[in-house]
């Protein structure tokens, strides 16, 4: 048996292989719902009713989807151009926490409401590209791999949030708690829905998969961003900037990061704790991946695994198996995609 | 003489189309047969096939009198076969003993038997003028080195037939030189060997007798002493195949000037004070062992780099700013040394590697974004006028063959006009008629008033197509010939860096004209 590398990927096959990877990956994921002791179809019935169900279960699927779009963008743009940003954890806690932090400028109080939100979800992103160009230069400067540092800098980050949120960002009405100062009145989304957390937050995220598409797909940057990360040699000859086409890669996957932790920190939660996110910058790589770095397909990509977390929730309730099982299907999918994007570019010949 | 290998009516088709038809040849001991034929005439598919790696769908393969199972490449290496490829397969981390005894002890045993290893090397390396330092690490070898090592390996594994894939692909002149000495001395011990090629220099020089495929078909079979170099090409193309003859120049104002030009380091090897002019309507012909500075001063020319030391005049302008878009803007075309590393971006659409070097032009995007419409025609108008086969504007362009991409580089360039044309071995690994194509294209540019900045190791085309000939040895241009008076050994004394020896034989011969 031998792989060959297809010619022409068609179009179908590149549709098909990540629904394809998600069917595999619940069948795998329901063997094991069987092992617990549940039945998979029935459990699979619950998810679904528990994501879309009802008026809240829905509300909440698109809540939990929004941040994961960001993520998922940021790390679809980096590895587009062969940027390996495994650091979208470090940068979407980096950027919540610049949203208090700016209210405590008082500056920034006076500001008209509208201009505080701007500010705040600009700042956010701004965090967020800061903590990807440290180990981009490192890389550009002396060859340190950005695997390692972007990795490494999420445990940074994190404790960097735990000092603040412990030290001078300390709510000091928070009963000792260990969480920021809120936001700045003026800097709350507004919601979508009411009795519900939905917030315009989903709004950016879908406009930035839009823009995203269109940066990739139409523009100079976007050709030039996808050169570099192909073939740096070819690209160099053909007079692409490598470095600061990777600087410009980099602000825009650490932006979106970035964003990503302001938005949850001024759409959902209004504070900062260094539980707000539920790894949402490492599923934001599952999700790039299940999307294969197409800024549309992530919208799909975040549903899918948001409509897992949160009907698992409600499947577990009804079944008492553990909710896990959400984590395990999602990480699955990402498994199976590998397997499915090799198949749709290589065909097995005997 | 004893037959050692017979290919009998084998025939392989990958779906639609048949890569070999019918296609029967024999080796005897002690012989070097040439397989010449164009790209993609099916000579690598065949070799695959006596190796191994593909099962033919018809016919079958005898060695030394026994039938060879088809498709088990371990079978044929214990019945004797060894095949070189084109690329090399060598850990560049290892060594060169560890490389050569890879594979040839069972897994599970727990030590290797090094020392039984190396005298077996040793010996190997001796008999067959195969010079190479066992313990040396491959990364640190030269091309040539890791070919001798590759050749060892598949001596090491007891090989009495050997088969070379396009074995001088990457060597240089001297090398493939060398190389073929070896051979020579390989069929004196009794070993038979195959080798590939479309290079029909080589297989005049090197085989006793070539096989012609072309269309997966064997077209004609020949004892080397009773053919010559017009007939083998004609039969490998299928029809007379000329070169262009090079018309009188007349030379213009000087458009490129390098002025005591240096640049250390950059790209491979440094370049000490180079001074050169090129005119409109000439070609400048630089010859020279590869890694002596040519990939360095394409590249300079070409902005990829910005000299230490020196100046580049362009139109009598110094160059202000080395970098890729002035250098095109004012009016360089470049042909890059390496098609595929450098040339083209093999999973981007042929449109895109169509226009990405000039994509800043108003032409091809306004305000940041791509016209998408402007540079999808442009690129249709390309593989039209260019005879692009098998290219489709959206297609990815590593679907290409070497000569269509060479077409495609060439239009994408010459399209805009250029009044210079730096071109580094354009013709490298093309076949014949993809090599007249290529020359043609650089006589009509330099026809048309640009001049034509040719560095190439393939003497042939430098003197074919020069006006004015240099050699670069050590980052350093000799004095210019005329190709007129061009020989083999002028040539090679200049390529040596000899150059008073060169001068005062030039001299002599321009008292004979």
């Amino acid at each position: 048996m031998r792989f060959e590398r297809r010619d022409h990927p068609s179009r179908l096959v590149t549709v098909l292989a990540p629904i394809g990877a998600i069917l595999a990956a619940l069948v795998v994921a329901g063997v094991l719902i069987a092992i617990a002791g549940a039945n998979p179809f029935r459990a699979y019935a619950l998810i679904l009713k528990g994501a879309f169900g009802s008026r809240l279960g829905f509300s909440e699927t698109l809540t939990r989807a929004t941040p994961l779009i960001l993520t998922g963008l940021a790390a679809a743009v980096a590895f587009r151009a062969r940027l390996w940003n495994i650091g979208g954890e470090g940068q979407f806690y980096l950027g919540a926490l610049a949203v208090p932090a700016l209210g405590m400028i008082p500056a920034f109080a006076a500001l008209p409401g509208p201009m505080v939100m701007v500010a705040c979800l600009v700042v956010g992103a701004v965090a967020g590209m800061i903590l990807l160009l440290i180990p981009l230069g490192l890389r550009l400067k002396f060859g340190v791999d950005e695997v390692v540092t972007t990795l490494l800098l999420n445990f940074v980050a994190v404790l960097f949030v735990s000092l603040m949120i412990e030290g001078v960002l300390k709510d000091p009405l928070a009963f000792g708690w260990p969480q920021s100062v809120p936001v700045p009145d003026h800097a709350v989304l507004p919601k979508l829905m009411d009795r519900s957390r939905l917030h315009a937050g989903l709004l950016i995220a879908v406009g930035m998969a839009i823009f995203v598409w269109w940066l990739q797909s139409r523009t100079v940057f976007g050709m030039r961003a996808r050169a570099a990360g192909l073939s740096p040699r070819a690209a160099a000859f053909a007079g692409v900037p490598l470095g600061r086409t990777l600087i410009a890669v980099a602000c825009l996957s650490g932006g979106l990061a970035g964003l990503a932790g302001a938005i949850e920190v001024m759409g959902v939660k209004g504070y900062v704790t260094t539980d707000l996110s539920p790894s949402y910058g490492y599923s934001g790589i599952v999700i790039a991946m299940l999307a294969n770095l197409n800024p549309i397909g992530v919208i799909a990509a975040a549903l899918f695994s948001a409509v897992m977390f949160v009907g698992a929730d409600s499947m577990s309730r009804a079944l008492s198996i553990p909710s896990y099982i959400a984590d395990v299907t999602v990480a699955l999918s990402l498994l199976t995609m590998l397997v499915a994007i090799f198949l749709a570019q290589y065909r097995v010949r005997r | 003489m004893t037959r050692v290998l017979e290919l009998s009516g084998i025939t392989k088709r990958f779906g639609h189309v048949t890569a070999n038809e019918d296609v029967s040849l024999h080796l005897d001991r002690g012989e070097i047969v040439a397989l010449l034929g164009e790209n993609g005439a099916g000579k690598t598919t065949l070799m695959s096939i006596l190796f191994g790696h593909y099962t033919a769908d018809e016919g079958h393969v005898r060695v030394e009198g026994q039938d060879l199972p088809p498709g088990k490449s371990r079978a044929a290496i214990r019945a004797g076969v060894g095949m070189v490829h084109q690329h090399f397969a060598l850990a560049p981390n290892l060594t060169v003993l560890d490389n050569v005894m890879t594979g040839t002890e069972p897994l599970w045993k727990l030590r290797s038997n090094r020392a039984a290893g190396r005298r077996k090397l040793v010996e190997l390396s001796q008999t067959f003028g195969l010079k190479v330092d066992p313990d040396a690490r491959v990364s640190e070898l030269s091309v040539g080195e890791c070919q001798r090592v590759e050749i060892l390996k598949a001596l090491y594994n007891d090989a009495r037939i050997l088969i070379l894939d396009e074995p001088t692909a990457v060597l240089t002149a001297q090398e493939a030189e060398s190389l073929f000495a070896t051979l020579r001395q390989m069929t004196s011990n009794g070993l038979s060997l195959i080798f590939i090629s479309h290079k029909l220099h080589e297989v005049m020089s090197a085989s006793d007798r070539v096989v012609v495929l072309r269309h997966g078909r064997v077209v004609a079979e020949r004892r080397t002493a009773e053919t010559n170099k017009e007939e083998l090409a004609e039969l490998m193309v299928g029809r007379k195949v000329e070169r262009p003859a090079r018309p009188p120049a007349t030379p213009g104002k000087v458009l490129l000037e390098g002025i005591d030009l240096s640049l250390s380091g950059k790209g491979g090897a440094s370049l000490h004070g180079i001074s050169f002019r090129l005119r409109a309507g000439e070609t400048l012909g630089i010859i020279g062992v590869s890694g002596n500075g040519q990939t360095t001063l394409a590249g300079l020319v070409s902005g990829l780099y910005a000299p230490d030391g020196g100046t580049l005049l362009v139109d009598g302008q110094p160059v202000q700013v080395h970098d890729v878009p002035h250098a095109i803007a004012a009016g360089i075309g470049r042909i890059p040394e390496d098609r595929n590393a450098e040339g083209t971006i093999g999973d981007m659409a042929t449109w895109e590697n169509t226009v990405l070097e000039r994509i800043w032009s108003p032409a091809f995007s306004s305000r940041g974004v791509v016209r998408r419409g402007a540079a999808r025609a442009a690129t249709q108008a390309i593989i039209d006028r260019y005879d692009v086969r098998g290219a489709s504007v959206d297609g990815r362009i590593r679907l290409l063959s070497g000569g269509n991409m060479q077409k495609l580089i060439l239009g994408r360039v010459l399209e805009a006009g250029p009044d210079i044309l730096v071109a580094a071995q354009p013709s490298r690994g093309l076949d014949e008629g993809a090599i007249a194509g290529v020359h043609e294209r650089l006589l009509e540019a330099r026809g048309r008033g640009a001049g034509v900045l040719l560095i190439s190791e393939d003497l042939d085309e430098v003197v074919a197509l020069s006006d004015r000939i240099c050699a670069i040895v050590n980052g350093r241009l000799s004095p210019a010939i005329p190709p007129e008076r061009a020989n083999a050994q002028l040539l090679g004394l200049m390529m040596a860096g000899d150059w008073t020896a060169a001068a005062a034989i030039e001299a002599e011969a321009s008292h004979a004209v």
